[in-house]
């Protein structure tokens, strides 16, 4: 068993509607599994739940993605203005707060939305090019109309067999091996 | 009641039970919104109007590319613009195009937060607009510098000359204010488009469409923790460039407010520039769907419903326009400032009289029409109306700048500003450069977003009793 788990990923089954998927995946969970993923076309909220939800850290990285930005942004301008170039405009202090306001915030929102885009990407692990779902010819169809759920080889209850008879129960369109 | 939910095979006219055009017309699945939409890009063959169309924009494209290379031998001299009209066509071209930008980030953002599904079929495309219109804005205040090679001279950067940027200009605002919303739209356009590339990726029938599309997709899965952080991801974006999209037209009507310029110097600008640049961006956006659906046989996705939601959006900020007229011309006379009260005048009565009738006429009295619900149903109405919108609004930025930069406070410091034919050819390419790049985005990208698509389909939704098995 050990030599089929080694060049296997996971089992995976095919469904044909979110309803069947969501069940499917929670009663997985009931049986005991923990480590599966589930795939489907759409954002499904549910699902994430059905599999164990926990929140992801993404708001705090913005925020303070966002801080950063707003405190750079700021010292940036009070620096430039005050220590490395202090011109007189006016009159008007060095320190001219109300008018370092709009690039301080413009830098607190550009900071954010980098963080958001690239602490998605990197809690997701992406750009990822090879992923062994792939391997499956009919997952092509996730990104259109199917819903998938893999349990995966390094679960500790995985069984080739016993784990396939699971599958089979919760309704699938069909259960395939995944190669690794 | 039951007859109210009859479908009707026209799916411009088929009527749910709210008496309002359904936001999807009925009888699509999964495969069929998916198949419909990416079969524009993979399967169907590019049609002789495709390339026509692309062609005229590119020629014009190429009109831009001669017009700036031509202000680079010769400088900006070659433009109409002289003291005391130092801005005229490259600044109103500015802050018409990226008015237009704001569309899409209200659409994509704003109507997102605020649970609109209608916004589903338009977003993406409207959000395509936002990229190519913030690109045609973008270009003319950097040629407008005169020497445009410096204008990294903008950027705060450690320098031999020991200089940093003057943080107390609107101009330094602008500068970061257009550039974050250049880059935050890019990222929400782009993170939008992942999951649609994945399924372009896995449809595409030839080996470049899935090498392609397959790099651009980053290796997509449709996980259900990727999808929880993607929507995260997506609902903070959205959540950071709703005040972003209003900043951006309030920084850039400080570059006005700021100055002490009769005209400029007016404490409504920022919410009736954020006003006017979502009214302008709405008419681009019909001016744009309409004959896009027509086109690409999209009535399915894009309905009557959306058309008649934009001319309401349309309407409403149309009138706040016409508002922000009425106190331009209230506080003129209330302040009792000669010269702010010659202001008004001179726009009714002075040169540049007929464009501000012009304006009144198609920004004020036009869109009244958007009240008939006939009208507002009625696509090839409200396509006219958005042309003449369009117009409208290039006038009103016209004579925000040029009517107010030619007659301002010394009568000997007076003139007169006429456009050359490079001004003209410079506005007219980045028309062509808009245009280009759209047909490229509607060829190549999907043009509506699937995967949103398919939330808002009925079979989307978890049927919470047959969750127990």
């Amino acid at each position: 068993m050990a030599r089929a788990t080694a060049s296997v990923y996971g089992l995976m089954a095919e469904f044909d509607d979110p309803t069947t998927l969501v069940a499917a995946a929670a009663e997985a969970r009931r049986e005991g599994y923990q480590s599966m993923d589930a795939y489907s076309p759409y954002p499904i909220e549910e699902l994430h739940e059905a599999l164990g939800a926990h929140h992801t850290k993404l708001p705090l990285i913005v925020l303070i993605g966002g801080l950063c930005g707003c405190i750079g942004g700021y010292a940036l301008q009070l620096w430039a203005s005050a220590v490395a170039y202090p011109i007189n405009v006016g009159g008007k202090p060095y320190n001219s707060w109300p008018a370092f306001i709009p690039i301080t915030f413009e830098c607190t929102i550009l900071a954010a939305a980098l963080s958001a885009v690239l602490g998605m990407l990197a809690l997701n692990r992406l750009p990822m090019p090879y992923h062994p779902v792939f391997n499956v010819p009919r997952f092509a169809l996730a990104s259109r109309n199917r819903f998938f759920l893999c349990i995966e080889s390094k679960d500790p209850k995985f069984d080739l067999d016993g784990t396939r008879r699971f599958l089979e129960t919760l309704n699938p369109r069909e259960v395939s091996t995944v190669a690794d | 009641m039951t007859e109210r939910n009859v479908e009707i095979e026209d799916p411009l006219h088929a009527v749910v039970g709210t008496g309002k055009p359904p936001v999807i017309a009925p009888g699509h699945t999964f495969s069929t919104v998916t198949d419909k939409i990416s079969a524009i890009v993979l399967t169907r063959k590019t049609s002789l109007g495709w390339y026509a169309g692309f062609g005229v924009a590119f020629l014009l494209t190429m009109l831009l590319l001669v017009s700036v290379t031509y202000l680079v031998l010769k400088g900006i001299g070659i433009w109409g613009n002289n003291v005391p009209v130092g801005w005229a066509f490259e600044i109103t071209n500015f802050v018409w195009w990226i008015g237009i930008g704001h569309a899409g980030t209200l659409i994509s953002a704003i109507l997102l937060l605020l649970k609109q599904t209608w916004r589903t079929s338009i977003n993406r495309f409207a959000e395509a607009m936002t990229l190519f219109a913030v690109a045609c804005a973008g270009l003319f205040p950097a040629i407008h510098t005169g020497r445009p090679w410096l204008d990294y001279w903008l950027l705060p950067y450690p320098n031999t000359m020991g200089v940093w940027p003057q943080f107390r200009s609107p101009i330094m605002w602008d500068v970061f204010a257009v550039s974050t919303y250049a880059t935050v739209s890019a990222l929400f356009w782009y993170i939008g488009l992942v999951p649609d590339l994945a399924t372009l990726r896995d449809r595409s029938q030839s080996k470049t469409g899935r090498v392609i599309y397959g790099m651009l997709a980053m290796g997509w899965r449709g996980s259900a923790a990727h999808w929880h952080r993607y929507e995260v991801a997506y609902l903070l974006l959205a959540g950071l460039a709703t005040p972003l999209v209003v900043s951006v037209h309030t920084v850039v009507s400080f570059d006005f407010s700021i100055a002490i310029l009769p005209g400029w110097h007016a404490t409504i600008f920022p919410p009736y520039f954020v006003a006017g640049a979502i009214y302008s961006g709405f008419a681009m956006v019909l001016t744009l769907a309409i004959p896009i659906r027509a086109v690409y046989g999209l009535e399915d996705f894009i309905t009557l419903r959306h058309l008649q939601n934009m001319a309401k959006v349309m309407l409403v900020t149309g009138l706040i326009v016409v508002y922000g007229y009425m106190t331009e011309a209230f506080m003129a006379w209330y302040s009792a400032d000669k010269f702010e009260m010659y202001v008004p005048i001179n726009r009714m009565t002075g040169a540049y009289a007929p464009f501000y009738w012009g304006l009144l006429f198609c920004n004020a009295v036009v869109p009244q029409c958007l009240w008939l619900r006939r009208v507002r149903s009625s696509p090839i109405a409200l396509f006219v109306i958005a042309i003449v919108v369009n117009i409208g609004m290039w006038l009103e930025r016209f004579i925000i700048i040029v009517v107010s930069l030619h007659r301002d406070f010394l009568p000997s410091a007076w003139g007169m500003y006429a456009p050359t034919i490079w001004d003209w050819s410079t506005y007219v390419g980045t028309i062509g450069l808009f245009l280009a790049l759209l047909f490229l985005f509607v060829r190549f990208l999907p043009m509506i977003s699937i995967f949103e698509m398919r939330t808002i389909l009925p079979e989307a939704k978890v049927d919470e009793d047959l969750r127990v098995i």
